[in-house]
């Protein structure tokens, strides 16, 4: 036990780190202490196989699909910052936040929250879930178990209900749309504990 | 000037002397004639003793002036960084049908293997059995701290004063203690070697082997409670236990009679390996011996089967866990019909941390790290003998061992492989997360097409 002060002081830009993610100084210094954890070499980043040596991860159907959403397009490491920023999406939505209207959106809010998820499907970000992208997603999730028609008709009839604009691929529009009724705070949120 | 300084010098040499002398017999009367008959004068549980109150007044001068200060105590905590919701995949994906649909695939459903994948990234069960137990209240090692302040003048002094006692008094007298310990344990099992095999040869044999490892404990101030000692390890049996570090071995062997395994190692523990085989059977394994399953399985099986030779101490974890759970045993062991004796061994952190963590620290750091601790605190359980059942096979057998061992040495059971620490995740873990999957959604639909 000690006084946080002097860690959270060895960490460049903290403050800006906690009020963009609504992270506390308690959250801050334990998920430095996890990433020095994860940094086995010290390097003061992490690159994809420290991550997959997370056994947990590894066991995880889209384990490298959720890998990849760490890491920012054309880069091969994550810092401390981003890291961060990655986990704050699956901070609980903070109810009782004031509406500042210049303000940007916090990242751990329903939008944002929709965003991440979207992602990982949408593997080429080009904003649609093609058909040849969920067919991906879904063999990932179910490995051998299912047959090629059984994948087939479960992509053909989640794009034929969710696809409003019928150009066979889904929009985050209609994404964010099909998923209206779901409670996304409970399903995409991780409880911090303090 | 020459004759000014010759009185001080036949001065200090006398006072050296001296206290050469007092420190030598002090030794001896206190901590090796002890060892040798197996008796204690109870110096050390008074010294734990003592030990713990000091931490609780450690602890809270800490608090308070923490307080006083206005500052956050940051406080490790033991359960993990998250909550993590207990919720199996079938339970979560019913919430999401919200009731009357049939579970069929729903764009939502990624959310729940994604939160599962941050979670384990933010705190793993597997990478948390690698790294040190954090403690609860401070033990006033900087080495257990975590950003070690200066919160009062007291607490420092008090820290300040425990470095000169650790490392200016315990750290030299347990140096000799283990010096002693091993040299003698060379030495005597060599002349003990010269004896004809007999009765008289493994008495002795026996008693030097005992002496030698007290001598080390004491070498570690470990301070070591054994309970239900009427299960101790009989000939002709394996004796398995959970493993945290290298002084498992001093701790067990200190209290009994054990053939050890091991590979053959050049330098000092060559020399210590060849000794102590001399005097009685040890099982030492060339390194490419190791390898051939059947050669090892077959040693084991032999020496077992010759009632005269001791039972043989086994680690079946494979590698140091930080003592706060106990790994999936390895089954060869297990294999070799024969009685079992499992015995829990577990530490008290607070006095000093046994684990050895072999990817930070080598052997000599490690060993270091022990003798300039406060002490070593453990309990060791021997459990009721158990031998494999009427159709059970090995795997069941190593993992019915470990449970009984786990629960009574407070320990966590884990199903998870003491290899992950160095190897990659089988593909199989990840084959029964998509079956899981996979049952809940084509299985229902297949109802469906038959309705």
């Amino acid at each position: 036990m000690g006084s946080t002060n002097s860690t959270l002081l060895k960490i460049p830009n903290v403050e800006v780190l906690m009020q963009e993610t609504g992270f506390s100084p308690a959250h801050i210094i334990r998920l430095h202490d996890r990433f020095k954890a994860l940094d086995k070499e010290g390097r003061g980043y992490l690159c994809p196989q420290d991550f997959g040596a997370i056994k947990e991860l590894a066991m995880n159907p889209i384990g490298d699909r959720i890998i990849g959403a760490f890491f920012s397009p054309g880069k091969e490491t994550v810092d401390f910052h981003a890291f961060v920023k990655i986990l704050a999406h699956f901070r609980p939505v903070d109810k009782d936040r004031p509406k500042e209207p210049n303000s940007p959106e916090p990242i751990n809010s329903r939008s944002n929250k929709l965003k991440f998820a979207f992602q990982l499907y949408d593997q080429d970000k080009d904003g649609k879930i093609s058909r040849d992208e969920l067919l991906k997603v879904l063999r990932a999730m179910l490995g051998m178990q299912v047959t090629e028609e059984q994948l087939e008709s479960i992509a053909d009839r989640t794009i034929q209900e969710a696809d409003l604009d019928r150009d066979d691929a889904i929009s985050f529009e209609e994404f964010r749309k099909s998923l209206e009724k779901v409670n996304i705070d409970h399903k995409m949120s991780i409880r911090f504990l303090r | 000037m020459e004759s000014y300084l010759f009185p001080f010098d036949s001065l200090i040499c006398m006072l050296l002397g001296i206290s050469f002398t007092v420190w030598f017999t002090l030794l001896l009367v206190f901590i090796i004639v002890p060892a040798i008959f197996g008796v204690s004068f109870g110096i050390r549980r008074l010294y734990m003793k003592s030990l713990i109150k000091l931490f609780e007044w450690a602890t809270l001068r800490m608090e308070r002036g923490a307080k006083e200060k206005n500052q956050h105590l940051y406080k490790p905590y033991s359960n993990g960084i998250i909550a993590k919701e207990p919720v199996s995949l079938e339970q979560e994906i019913q919430e999401m049908r919200r009731g009357g649909a049939e579970p069929e695939f729903d764009m939502s459903d990624i959310f729940y293997f994604c939160r599962r994948g941050v979670e384990s990234i933010v705190d793993d069960e597997v990478t948390k059995r690698f790294t040190a137990e954090e403690l609860e209240s401070w033990n006033l090692l900087t080495r257990s701290n975590y950003n070690f302040h200066h919160i009062s003048t007291r607490l420092t002094a008090l820290w300040g004063v425990g470095v000169l006692i650790r490392y200016g008094f315990l750290l030299p007298l347990r140096v000799t203690l283990a010096f002693t310990g091993v040299g003698l344990l060379v030495v005597l099992t060599s002349i003990v070697g010269l004896f004809p095999n007999g009765r008289m040869k493994n008495y002795l044999s026996d008693k030097v082997h005992l002496m030698c490892y007290r001598i080390c404990v004491r070498a570690l101030t470990a301070i070591i409670t054994y309970h239900d000692s009427e299960n101790k390890p009989k000939n002709g049996g394996i004796c398995v236990a959970n493993h945290t570090s290298p002084i498992d071995v001093i701790i067990l062997a200190s209290d009994g009679c054990y053939a050890m395994v091991g590979q053959v190692h050049g330098g000092l523990m060559g020399v210590i390996q060849r000794a102590m085989v001399k005097a009685c059977p040890h099982i030492w394994f060339e390194r490419s011996e190791v390898k051939d399953r059947h050669l090892v399985a077959k040693r084991l099986s032999d020496h077992v089967a010759d009632e005269s030779k001791l039972p043989i101490l086994i680690f079946p974890e494979g590698t140091c866990i930080n003592n706060t759970s106990v790994m999936m045993f390895k089954k060869g062991s297990f294999e070799i019909s024969c009685t079992v004796y499992p015995v829990a061994i577990k530490y008290d952190p607070r006095f000093g941390d046994a684990f050895w963590n072999s990817s930070k620290f080598g052997m000599v750091n490690y060993l270091l790290h022990m003798m300039s601790s406060w002490a070593i605190v453990c309990s060791v359980w021997y459990l009721p003998p158990m031998s494999r059942m009427e159709g059970e096979d090995a795997v069941q057998f190593a993992n019915r061992v470990k449970a009984a061992i786990a629960r009574k040495g407070g320990l966590a059971d884990l199903l998870w492989d003491g290899g992950l620490k160095r190897g990659k995740v089988k593909e199989v873990f990840k084959e029964e997360q998509q079956k899981l999957y996979s049952k809940v959604l084509v299985g229902s639909s297949e109802d469906r097409s038959r309705s």
